[in-house]
């Protein structure tokens, strides 16, 4: 299954849905074209509900990693929002834990993008 | 009694989904828990990438080789590639805080951290991973 991702705004955040698998050769260059396109339309406050992403691997984490530091090279934030345990327990192994700020509730975490 | 299966396939992101498949019905066989079972898996496809993206390359000419096995006290997978050869004392630590940013080279950490023993074998050419985890006498010797 293939990852799908669908955009909404709120309150100056562009909030991508995604659900699925961000993997090599499904999710990952979806997600990658996704924030570029925001990127490139000026949209630089991006937060990434994962809530139904149920799996993840090392080619989705970099595109995650990469994701962050493309917005944040361009001024502006990259969130993450409510991850599954599978997801959250790889961004513990892997010490991304402390690099991403990661909320559980969406009004919470728009509220907290400097920008806006 | 033990089990043993393999396959030869193609360079391509269809065979290492066929591998990722085949390893959560291995440990799925064995008795191990849900997280058990998806590390495992991870685990495997992640070798897999290794040998179809950095082994082979993609190159159509180039298989790999994937072997899986209850051998009744561990389940032991083999992922082999034709590549140039993997040294894994060369990978940068992607841990380390100058490597948290990149935008890659987490694949060989994520096995380590879920598998019990990894294995790195030159072959000539490439390089044959062996992952491997023991089971407790509570799973099933499939």
């Amino acid at each position: 299954m293939s990852m799908k991702i669908s955009t909404r705004q709120v309150d100056g955040v562009t909030i991508l849905d995604l659900s699925g698998r961000i993997t090599l050769g499904e999710g990952s260059v979806q997600l990658r074209n996704a924030v570029r396109e925001l990127l490139g339309k000026g949209s630089k406050d991006i937060l990434l509900n994962l809530a139904e992403v149920n799996y993840i691997d090392s080619s989705g984490i970099g595109e995650l990693v990469s994701a962050f530091t493309a917005t944040r090279n361009q001024g502006g934030e990259l969130k993450l929002l409510k991850l599954t345990k599978k997801v959250h327990d790889l961004l513990q192994i892997t010490k991304l834990y402390t690099v991403f700020d990661i909320k559980d509730d969406e009004a919470q975490a728009i509220a907290v993008f400097t920008h806006k | 009694m033990g089990s043993r299966f393999s396959y030869t396939l193609d360079s391509s992101l269809d065979s290492v989904n066929k591998v990722e498949e085949a390893a959560e019905q291995l440990a799925q066989k064995s008795g191990l828990d849900e997280d058990q079972i998806f590390q495992i898996t991870m685990a495997v496809r992640e070798a897999a990438v290794n040998a179809v993206l950095h082994g082979n390359a993609y190159d159509p000419q180039k298989k790999i080789t994937a072997s899986f096995e209850n051998t009744g006290s561990s389940l032991v997978i083999r992922i082999s590639d034709q590549g140039s050869g993997l040294d894994p004392n060369t990978l940068p630590d992607p841990v380390a805080p100058e490597n948290l940013l990149s935008g890659s080279g987490r694949g060989i950490f994520i096995i380590r951290s879920f598998m019990d023993e990894v294995h790195f074998k030159l072959l000539h050419p490439g390089t044959e991973l062996t992952l491997i985890k023991h089971l407790d006498s509570t799973q099933k010797r499939a």
